[in-house]
C-alpha cells in the first residue's frame, strides 16, 4: 500500500486516493438527491393533503392577545410582529440570564474554593443540590409553588408605596421621556468617551513610569459628575410614573410577570451551578506556584486573583464557558410549561396552532434558535480569542 | 478490494442493519457507507463533514424508505391494523377521562367506541392518543391519529387550509367565562383591565381578543398547554378569569377544590361546533365517522336504546328502523360496513341522548342540560340526515 501512494494517480478502485474521492463525490451526490426528494416528497404531499404552505400567512393578520411583548402589539397585528415579540421575549430571558449566571456562577465557584468552611460547604450544597435537579422541574417549582403562592393584587406586598410583589409579578415605578432626557444621554456619551480616555492614560502612565493611578475613583467620579450637572442644568432626563392598583391589576409603571421572574430565576440557578463548577476548574487549573510567585512579587491577595490567576484560569473557564451560556438559550424554551411567550410558546405553538403550518414554522423556529446561538459562539470564540495565551 | 471493516464496526453494522430492516434496496447503501468509512479511515484524512453527511444520508434514506411504505385508505388500514386509533383530549371530565382502572370513558370518547362498533362490531378496539389543543392537527396531520374527536371548533381557516376535514357536530357549544366569586363579578363586561387563563393554540385565544376588541376593552391574557394548568392558574389567582368552552368551565369547575366559590358568567361570546375530524383526502373513511355520528342521532330520534336494540331488529315494524338497523336496505354494505353496524353501535355505546346522559347530562355529575343539543324536534340543532 505504501508504495502505491507514491505512484502517479490511477483512475482505477485499487488507488486509495481515487477510492477516496470517489467516495466522497458519491456521498455528495447521494445527500443531495435524497434531501431534494424529501423536499419534493413533502411539497406533493402537501399539495395532495390541501395543506396551505408559504410563508404568506406572516402576513397575515394574528387576532389573538400576548401577555408581555417589549415592541408595541395590538391584536390585529401580523404574524410576522408576533415571530419578532417571541423572539425578543426569549432574547430578554437569554440575556437576563446569562449576565446573573456568570455573576452567580463566579461568586459560587469561587466560594467553593474558600478557606471558610462553612462557606465552602454552603456553596458545596448549591452545586450539587440545583445541578442534579432536572431545569424544567425548578421552572415549574419557582411558579407553581413561589410566584403563584403570593397574594393578589389586592393583598400585595407593597414596598415603600413603589414596589408590589403580587401572584402578578412584581409592578414597579417605570420611567417615561421628559425634556432632560436627550441632554443626559449626550453627557452618557461623554462621560464614557472621558472615561475610557483616562483609562488609556492612566495605563500609559503605568506601564512607563510605574506609578498606579486610582482608575476606578476616577472613573465614578466622571461617570456620576458629568451627567449629574446634565441633570442639574436641563431637569431630570425621565418622569417616574407608580403603578396604581385599578380595578384588577396595577395600571402604569412597570411590570415583570411572574413567568419572567420564575423562567430567569431557575434559569439563571441551575446555570449558575454548572459555572460555579467550570470557573472553580479553571482556578484551580493554575498552579499554586504563580500564587506564590505573586505574593513573593509583593503583591496582595486581590491583586494577585485578578491580575494573575483570573487571566491565566479565563482561558480554561472560556470554551466550555460558551457551552453554558448555549444551554441557557436552548433551556428558554422550557418556558412553554408556565405560559412565558417566547419564541416555542408563543410562535411554534400557538401560531403553529393557529395556522397549522407547522413545517414553516418549525424550520423557522429552528434556525432562529441556531441563529442565537451561533451568535453566542461567534462572540465567545472571538473573546477567546483575544484572551488567549501570547507567546512571545 | 477486500472489504474489511475498519475501527469503526459498530456505525457499519448499525447502517447496514438499519438499511437491511427498512428496505433491501439500501443495502447498496450500506455497503457504501462501510466501504467509505473504512477507506477514510484507511487514508488517515477522516473527514468529519464526509462521515456526518453519510450518517445523514443513511438516515434519511432509511425514512424515505419506510415513507413508500404508507399507502392505501385509511379504513382499509385501520381494518388491517385492527383498530382505531383515536385522538382524545388530555382528561377533560365528561369528554374524556380515564376512569379508576384506566379506562377512557366520556361523550368524546364514545365516537372513538361508536367508530370501532361500527368496522369491528366490537367497541373496545380503539386506541387512544391523548393530546393537547397544540399537538391535535399536527397528529392527525401527519397520521398519528386516525380520527380526532376532541372538542375541536370547526372554523373556516381549519376547514380551508390545514388538510383536515369536519364530519360532524358532537356539540354545539359557545365560549364562557368562569370567575372566582369574591371579585364580585356579574358580567363580563366588568372585567376591563382583567387577567385570563386561556388554553394555547385554541379559537378562545382568538374569541377573547374579538369581544374585548369589539367592546373596547383591555386584556392580558397568559396561554398555558394544558387546560389542567390553566385551572391551576386560575386557582392560585395568577389570572381573574378563566375562559373556555363552557363545556369545559361545568367540568373542569368540578376538579377544583372549591368548586362553589366560582360562578361561570352568562355571557356567551362565540359560537363553538365541537366536531369531530378526519384527515382531506379520504372521503370514504370521512363517510364512515360522518354516519356513525348521524346513525347515533337517529337511532335516538327513532327511539332505538342501548335497551331495546336487541328486540328491535326482530320484531319492528316501522321502515325507518329497519332501515337504520340494517333489516332493509344497504346502508352498511355502501360503506363498507357490516350490515348490522348499526345495532353494534348502539348496543355497546348508545344512541345520541344515551351517551350525552352518561357522560354530561342527568346521569353524571355535570347535570348539562340538552340545550342546543337537544334533537331538531324537541327544540335543539341536532338534525340527523335521513337513512334511505
Amino acid at each position: 500500500m505504501q508504495n502505491i501512494s507514491h505512484a502517479s494517480y490511477k483512475l482505477s478502485l485499487s488507488d486509495p486516493r481515487f477510492r477516496a474521492l470517489l467516495f466522497q463525490v458519491v456521498t455528495v451526490v447521494v445527500v443531495l438527491a435524497i434531501g431534494f426528494y424529501l423536499l419534493h416528497n413533502t411539497q406533493t404531499n402537501l399539495q395532495h393533503r390541501g395543506i396551505t404552505s408559504g410563508f404568506d400567512f406572516l402576513e397575515r393578520s394574528a387576532g389573538f392577545g400576548i401577555a408581555q411583548h417589549l415592541i408595541p402589539y395590538e391584536e390585529a397585528n401580523s404574524y410576522a410582529r408576533v415571530f419578532l415579540i417571541g423572539l425578543l421575549n426569549t432574547l430578554l430571558v437569554t440575556f437576563i440570564g446569562i449576565v446573573l449566571a456568570t455573576l452567580l456562577g463566579f461568586i459560587i465557584g469561587v466560594a467553593r474554593l474558600s478557606p471558610n468552611w462553612m462557606i465552602n460547604k454552603l456553596a458545596t450544597v448549591y452545586v450539587e443540590t440545583f445541578r442534579n435537579i432536572p431545569p424544567l422541574l425548578q421552572i415549574l417549582f419557582w411558579y407553581f409553588a413561589v410566584f403563584l403562592t403570593l397574594p393578589g393584587p389586592r393583598g400585595s406586598i407593597n414596598i415603600e408605596d413603589m414596589f408590589f410583589i403580587s401572584n402578578r409579578g412584581l409592578n414597579m415605578p417605570g420611567a417615561s421621556m421628559t425634556d432632560g432626557f436627550w441632554p443626559f444621554v449626550v453627557a452618557l456619551v461623554l462621560a464614557l468617551l472621558a472615561i475610557v480616555l483616562m483609562v488609556r492614560y492612566a495605563n500609559k502612565r503605568f506601564e512607563t513610569t510605574g506609578e498606579p493611578f486610582h482608575k476606578f475613583w476616577v472613573g465614578l467620579l466622571l461617570f456620576i459628575g458629568i451627567p449629574g450637572v446634565s441633570t442639574l442644568l436641563f431637569g431630570n432626563p425621565v418622569h417616574w410614573e407608580v403603578p396604581q392598583l385599578e380595578g384588577f391589576n396595577f395600571v402604569g409603571g412597570w411590570a415583570l410577570i411572574p413567568e419572567l421572574l420564575a423562567l430567569t430565576l431557575a434559569l439563571t440557578i441551575y446555570t449558575a451551578a454548572f459555572i460555579a463548577e467550570i470557573v472553580r476548574s479553571g482556578i484551580r487549573s493554575v498552579s499554586h506556584g504563580q500564587t506564590e510567585a505573586a505574593r513573593s512579587l509583593g503583591l496582595r491577595e486581590g491583586p494577585t486573583l485578578r491580575k494573575v490567576i483570573i487571566p491565566q484560569a479565563l482561558r480554561v473557564i472560556i470554551p466550555p464557558l460558551t457551552s453554558q451560556y448555549l444551554n441557557l438559550a436552548k433551556n428558554s424554551s422550557l418556558a412553554a410549561g408556565i405560559g412565558y411567550p417566547e419564541m416555542v410558546s408563543l410562535f411554534a405553538g400557538t401560531v403553529l396552532n393557529q395556522t397549522g403550518q407547522a413545517i414553516e414554522v418549525i424550520a423557522i423556529t429552528m434556525s432562529v434558535y441556531l441563529a442565537i446561538s451561533i451568535s453566542i459562539s461567534l462572540l465567545m470564540n472571538s473573546y477567546n480569542k483575544r484572551i488567549a495565551l501570547i507567546e512571545r | 478490494m477486500k472489504l474489511s471493516l475498519g475501527r469503526r464496526p459498530f456505525c457499519c453494522f448499525l447502517s447496514l442493519y438499519v438499511g437491511l430492516s427498512i428496505y433491501p434496496c439500501s443495502l447498496l447503501a450500506g455497503w457504501t457507507v462501510c466501504a467509505a468509512i473504512n477507506e477514510s479511515n484507511k487514508m488517515k484524512k477522516a473527514n468529519k463533514t464526509v462521515k456526518v453527511g453519510i450518517s445523514i444520508a443513511g438516515l434519511a434514506l432509511a425514512s424515505v424508505m419506510s415513507m413508500s411504505a404508507m399507502a392505501g385508505t385509511t379504513l382499509d388500514n385501520v381494518k388491517k391494523k385492527g383498530f382505531v386509533q383515536c385522538g382524545i383530549s388530555d382528561g377533560l371530565p365528561g369528554f374524556s377521562y380515564a376512569d379508576t382502572k384506566g379506562n377512557f370513558n366520556g361523550f368524546d370518547v364514545d365516537v372513538c367506541k361508536a367508530v370501532a362498533a361500527a368496522i369491528f362490531g366490537d367497541s373496545s378496539k380503539v386506541k387512544y392518543t391523548q393530546l393537547t389543543a397544540k399537538e391535535r392537527f399536527t397528529a392527525l396531520q401527519s397520521g398519528e391519529v386516525d380520527l380526532l374527536s376532541r372538542s375541536t371548533t370547526w372554523t373556516s381557516s381549519r376547514d380551508g387550509s390545514m388538510g383536515i376535514l369536519f364530519a360532524g357536530v358532537a356539540y354545539y357549544d359557545g365560549q364562557g367565562f368562569l370567575v372566582n366569586k369574591k371579585l364580585g363579578v356579574k358580567s363580563a363586561k366588568e372585567l376591563n383591565g382583567a387577567t385570563f387563563c386561556i388554553q394555547a393554540g385554541t379559537v378562545t385565544e382568538l374569541n377573547l381578543a374579538d369581544y374585548f376588541r369589539a367592546n373596547g376593552l383591555k386584556f392580558t391574557p397568559i396561554s398555558f398547554d394544558t387546560s389542567d394548568e390553566s385551572f391551576k392558574a386560575l386557582e392560585s389567582g395568577r389570572c381573574d378569569v378563566l375562559t373556555s368552552d363552557q363545556s369545559q368551565l361545568y367540568g373542569q369547575r368540578l376538579k377544583l377544590s372549591a368548586p362553589n366559590d366560582y360562578a361561570v358568567l352568562p355571557e356567551v361570546i362565540s359560537k363553538e361546533p365541537l366536531t369531530t375530524a378526519v384527515r382531506r383526502g379520504d372521503e370514504e373513511w370521512y363517510s364512515v365517522v360522518r354516519w356513525t355520528q348521524i346513525a347515533m342521532l337517529n337511532a335516538e330520534e327513532l327511539g332505538v336504546t342501548s335497551k331495546n336494540v336487541g328486540d328491535l331488529v326482530k320484531n319492528t315494524k316501522s321502515p325507518d328502523v329497519a332501515r337504520l338497523l340494517g333489516v332493509e336496505g344497504s346502508l352498511g354494505k355502501d360503506l363498507n360496513l357490516p350490515n348490522d353496524w348499526v345495532v353494534k353501535i348502539v348496543s355497546q355505546v348508545g344512541n345520541y341522548g344515551e351517551s350525552f346522559d352518561r357522560n354530561l347530562g342527568e346521569g353524571s355529575d355535570m347535570k348539562i342540560k340538552r340545550g342546543l343539543n337537544a334533537l331538531w324536534n324537541q327544540g335543539g340543532l341536532q338534525y340527523g340526515p335521513p337513512v334511505r
